[in-house]
């Protein structure tokens, strides 16, 4: 048995039913953030995989990749946005070394 | 020719050739336990059951399942191996309808209408009858199949044909996965073909449009973004203009149901569809303005129940007793197909339907 079941992804409107208000407003922030503006709704779906995998949502990389095909977004555009969701979380990992130079330095400089 | 991929589901002798296995699985499973609602329970929510026809538009006619083409997701189950073809008595009694009809498009399609040997002669008949909008769904390989094929392009110019066509993917790679190897770079050729003759270029009176349906187990992205997208890719790459993207949902049908079935991937289609169930839809759906014509004549409600051969509800049958005042008034015959019909914008043979 696996904590993750994909069945629960279409129960997510569910959370709504106990607590109405935030749930509602969640959702509709939800709705708003996608739709088409300054970024084209295709390209926010684009960042939404990225982030997805970042985050190693399952739901999120399921859902967002069906939404991606649906777009008409290719596979070679879709592993590219996985790059660059990998690029900035091994960055974030890297840069961090810098911190580690500096505390060596200091102590043992 | 581009190397085909598979046989017919007819050739192959699959379960799945047969109409009432693919109901059976349609009406089983989730939908006999009660997990997702079936088709009739969905639309009695709103009051719209039983589906009733508005007035006639659209006459479509299936003159064969023969098709130089066996791509991946057909509903039709066609192919070269099927040897359904429309006679020319039966297209001489669709013409008698067509000449009488109150329905301002006529709309031919298979299979690849094409490779019906009295294809053009029927095209010429029909074309006199004076119907606003004369369709043929060419599947754009045959204009470049063989050459007595090649002058088609000028054949639908001289008797203003207005040209459908499929279109998977503006990339090659989708395409040719879906429709066979070597399908696209022959639909660009017969694109550009088509327009040298000034079919789809902009402010021409030659029709030109596609249609995009997906390539796999999801459903089609809005209708407008993907147009847009179309055009864009294939006027930068080809220098490729065309009017209209129709973008249409594939039903769980023939092969279509069969590869959902082989992939695994049926139970979350169905739940797809439903989830996308758009009550608005439901009044605009195909088989309230249309009636399809098979190849051996009879009438059904649409293309889809042709196929999975639920004949109308009325005691017109067939195009020999045609009755069009008779024939619209009869309940449309629905089932779990029905819902690639209502899914978000609604689908049919001419796009979204819903307003
Ligand atoms: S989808 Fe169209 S072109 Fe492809 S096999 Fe079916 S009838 Fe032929
Ligand atoms: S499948 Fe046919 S009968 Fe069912 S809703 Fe669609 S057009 Fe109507």
């Amino acid at each position: 048995m696996s904590y993750y079941d994909p069945k629960d992804l279409r129960k997510f409107g569910n959370i709504t039913e106990w607590s109405e208000e935030l749930g509602t407003k969640f959702f509709d922030y939800y709705g708003k953030v996608f739709e088409e503006g300054a970024l084209s709704a295709r390209e926010k779906s684009l960042i939404a995989l990225a982030v997805a995998h970042t985050e190693q949502c399952p739901y999120c990389i399921d859902a967002y990749t069906k939404d991606g095909l649906q777009r008409g977004v290719t596979k070679e555009e879709m592993m590219e946005a996985v790059h660059v969701g990998a690029a900035i979380k091994s960055g974030a990992t890297l840069v961090h070394g810098v911190m580690m130079m500096n505390k060596v330095n200091k102590l043992d400089g | 020719m581009g190397k085909l991929k598979t046989q017919s589901l007819h050739k192959r002798d699959s379960e799945l050739a047969q109409s009432n296995r693919q109901l059976e699985i349609l009406s089983n499973g989730i939908f006999q336990d009660g997990e997702l609602p079936t088709f009739a329970k969905k639309i009695k929510e709103t009051n719209q059951f039983p589906l009733r026809p508005k007035k006639l538009e659209i006459l479509q006619i299936n003159v064969g399942y023969m098709c130089n083409q066996v791509c991946e997701h057909c509903h039709v189950d066609a192919g070269p191996d099927r040897k359904e073809i429309m006679t020319w008595e039966t297209m001489e009694q669709c013409l008698e309808v067509i000449r009488n009809t109150g329905a301002h498009t006529l709309d031919l399609t298979g299979g690849a209408p094409e490779m019906n040997p009295n294809f053009r002669r029927f095209v010429e008949e029909a074309s006199k009858a004076g119907i606003k909008d004369f369709i043929v769904r060419s599947n754009l390989t045959i204009i470049r199949a063989n050459k007595k094929y090649y002058d088609l392009p000028d054949f639908f110019k001289k008797h203003n044909v207005h040209v459908v066509s499929s279109m998977p993917h503006w990339t090659r790679g989708k395409t040719d996965k879906q429709r066979g190897e070597g399908v696209f770079d022959m639909s660009i050729k017969a694109l550009q073909e088509l327009n040298e003759r000034g079919y789809g270029m902009p402010d021409s009176d030659l029709r030109l449009d596609l249609v995009y349906n997906p390539s796999g187990a999801f459903l089609p992205g809005d209708q407008a973004s993907m147009e847009k997208d179309f055009k864009k890719a294939l006027m930068e790459d080809f220098g490729i203009h065309f009017h209209n993207l129709f973008a249409i949902t594939n039903l769980p049908i023939a092969r279509f149901l069969d590869y959902l079935i082989a992939s695994e991937n049926y139970e979350d289609y169905m739940y797809q569809l439903v989830d996308a169930y758009n009550p608005a839809a439901v009044k605009n759906v195909m088989c309230t303005n249309t009636i399809s014509v098979s190849w051996d004549g009879y009438l059904f409600d649409c293309d889809f129940n042709q196929m999975l051969e639920l004949p109308v509800a009325s005691k017109v049958k067939h195009i020999s007793d045609y009755n069009e005042d008779l024939l619209n008034d009869r309940n449309i015959v629905i089932s779990q197909h029905c819902f690639g019909c209502t899914a978000g914008a609604g689908s049919s043979c001419q796009g979204a339907v819903a307003e």
